[in-house]
């Protein structure tokens, strides 16, 4: 854990009271609604949208001064995208941070559900650029919010099994759409299908903020997400014919490294925090 | 042993000092001031507060000096410092008949009360590089007429309406609230007045496209620009403590309302129609189009067929944000290693799938 600094000049966690407190009835509404997306007056942030604003909106409205922060952009506490947004938070609210996923109260995601379980009391706030699972089927607003009040998702099976058709299998590997609270088809935001499972009966609260389309949606803990699928093709994660050539994992999310230009590759995991805890484990047993 | 690489904080904090110095350029250069951007770069510093949605000269010079120039980055820096700004209320609705105009024109009528102001504007020059610019040349004295304007000048609208040859939309709920998109999302179908604070703030290339679409026959609605007016403007707010309105301040308008085709029935005359554009600082490009999308974007309420981008509101009104479309296109910078692991891991599976097919068939 590294503790930080308030910055005296900004409000606690950046935006105003008022602000926060628009944003906590977004959110307890969206948390009474699993799975709807509902509106709210996304403010500008001094990060560019699309990369994140509608999560540090969500994390600035919950996050209290005793709060453990960890942010993670592609599973990886050191990505660009990940620093700047902890630095903000250390900087805006000066709460304490961490790479750890167990020590942090908070943990603020971009593409992946961390490896190491979560537990109760733990909140993963996901960024999404698009919270509108039917956006591809239908542009138009108007006509997709109808589609959900209807619960006319019959253009999103039809799509899966055009898939189907086409390819012999569902090609959606990220951005799966699953069935929350058997009522509301959502957007698992850009995470790989790999981690969808988590999300059902999540023991966590999971919050979605999508700050350049102004949405705010929820899973509660303990709610049934389903992933689409047929009968006959049911849904099914990646798997890696590969282990992590650092820790040796077999059960983690592995990214490709290409290591020279005659096709040499190796896989790693994703999640650097799960990659280092495992050879930090490893390192004591040995020395034991 | 392979070392997974690190985005590293030290590697963000040396781009950001190569940031700063590329910004200072060349140290034997005097550096620019705010002053100076904010007097001699004046049309710039317009744009970023119209699009930024704050009027305040110095912080606009100041984004832009930062932004190294770059405007859309100047407009996102003092949207993101609006934020943070407390809000006290909403000021009085501005009274538009009392813009003391700097220019005023119309291209409906040749002459008309208060005749035709050109006031400071780049239209008949010839645009002929002038090097003497750059040899520091200081600029003629500017002649100032024997009288000012006149304060009440009558507006072309105002003229046709009277004799009752132009639409007006009346609001049916004139003491109901106004919507404030920067309070509330916009819900589709938005009404005009969350339509026209959208264009206000709306990316002046974007806008511009689009109006000009409509003259090239994607919406066409046959515009004549009635009236286009620069000129400063006293803002009131009524303080709750207070009771009523006080002037806190003035500042600069430019202001276009569009004369459009008309349209008539068997049952009711003939009338013209009309789209607004209004927008902060000194910027007759960006009124022009607002006005031209405004009228557009009136296709459904005034019962004609929708079909071109420019009279589709959803099209139009979500794409309008230059901080949100310049966001989301170069969020594609940021890392995404775990969705193209993805699809990567898909595609070599389909391709043996395949292979395997082809092998077998072959057998």
């Amino acid at each position: 854990m590294t503790a930080t600094t308030r910055d005296p000049q900004y409000n606690f966690a950046y935006l105003d009271e008022q602000t926060k407190r628009m944003i906590r009835r977004a959110i307890l509404k969206a948390v009474a609604i699993p799975g709807y997306q509902v509106p709210f007056a996304s403010r500008e942030m001094p990060m560019p949208y699309g990369w994140g604003t509608g999560g540090v909106q969500v994390t600035a409205a919950i996050i209290g001064p005793d709060d453990t922060l960890k942010v993670i952009d592609q599973g990886a506490d050191d990505t660009t995208n990940a620093v700047s947004i902890r630095k903000f938070f250390a900087r805006t609210a000066g709460v304490a941070t961490t790479a750890n996923t167990t020590e942090a109260t908070i943990v603020q995601t971009r593409h992946r559900i961390p490896e190491t379980p979560m537990v109760e009391g733990q909140i993963l706030v996901y960024q999404v650029p698009i919270p509108e699972p039917l956006r591809w089927l239908e542009p138009r607003e108007a006509e997709t919010r109808r589609m959900h009040a209807l619960s006319d998702y019959g253009s999103m099976h039809v799509k899966l099994y055009e898939d189907i058709s086409h390819h012999g299998r569902i090609a959606t590997t990220y951005d799966y759409p699953v069935l929350v609270n058997d009522r509301y088809v959502m957007a698992s935001s850009p995470i790989p299908k790999f981690d969808n499972p988590k999300m059902d009966n999540a023991p966590f609260l999971q919050l979605f903020g999508a700050g350049r389309e102004k949405r705010i949606y929820a899973i509660p803990p303990w709610t049934a997400v389903k992933c689409l699928d047929f009968e006959d093709h049911p849904f099914e994660v990646q798997h890696w014919d590969d282990a992590c050539a650092i820790c040796g994992a077999t059960d983690s999310f592995l990214d490709e490294i290409v290591t020279d230009d005659a096709g040499g590759r190796m896989f790693v995991c994703s999640d650097t925090d799960y990659c280092s805890g495992r050879v930090a484990a490893d390192q004591k047993e040995s020395a034991a | 042993m392979y070392v997974a690489a690190k985005g590293g904080e030290q590697a963000i904090d040396n781009a950001h000092a190569l940031l700063a110095e590329a910004r200072r350029g060349d140290p034997s250069v005097a550096e620019l001031g705010i002053d100076q951007i904010r007097e001699q770069l004046s049309l710039a510093v317009d744009r970023v507060m119209a699009e930024g949605s704050v009027h305040d000269r110095d912080l606009a010079a100041l984004a832009i000096k930062q932004a190294r120039g770059d405007l859309i980055e100047a407009i996102f820096l003092v949207r993101a410092y609006r934020t943070t700004l407390p809000r006290f209320g909403y000021s009085e609705p501005l009274d538009n008949t009392r813009i003391n105009a700097r220019r005023r024109i119309s291209s409906t009528f040749k002459d008309l009360p208060g005749g035709q102001v050109l006031g400071p504007t780049f239209d008949y020059t010839h645009r002929l590089l002038d090097f003497t610019l750059a040899a520091n040349g200081e600029p003629p004295v500017a002649p100032v007429a024997d009288e000012p304007l006149p304060q009440d000048m009558p507006r072309v609208l105002g003229l046709l309406d009277a004799q009752g040859l132009i639409e007006q939309e009346r609001d049916p709920d004139p003491d109901g609230p106004v919507g404030d998109i920067t309070r509330e999302p916009t819900n589709f179908p938005a009404d005009r007045d969350q339509r026209l604070q959208t264009l206000a703030r709306g990316d002046e290339g974007w806008l511009l496209a689009l109006g000009y679409s409509t003259q090239r026959g994607y919406g066409k609605n046959h515009p004549f620009a009635g009236e286009i007016r620069m000129g400063e403007i006293a803002v009131e707010f009524a303080p709750e403590e207070l009771g009523f309105a006080i002037e806190i301040g003035e500042i600069t308008l430019t202001e276009c309302q569009m004369i459009n085709q008309f349209k008539g029935s068997r049952t009711t005359p003939p009338q013209f129609t009309q789209g607004y554009g209004m927008v902060f600082g000194q910027s007759e490009r960006k009124a022009m189009s607002m006005a031209l999308v405004d009228r557009a974007l009136r296709a459904a309420d005034l019962g004609e067929s929708a079909d071109s981008p420019a009279q589709q509101q959803e099209f139009v009104l979500s794409h309008s944000d230059n901080v949100q479309a310049t966001g989301f296109v170069e969020h594609l910078k940021l890392p995404h290693y775990v969705d193209f692991q993805s699809e990567l891991e898909l595609v070599r599976a389909m391709r043996t799938a395949m292979a395997r097919q082809t092998a077998e068939a072959a057998e």
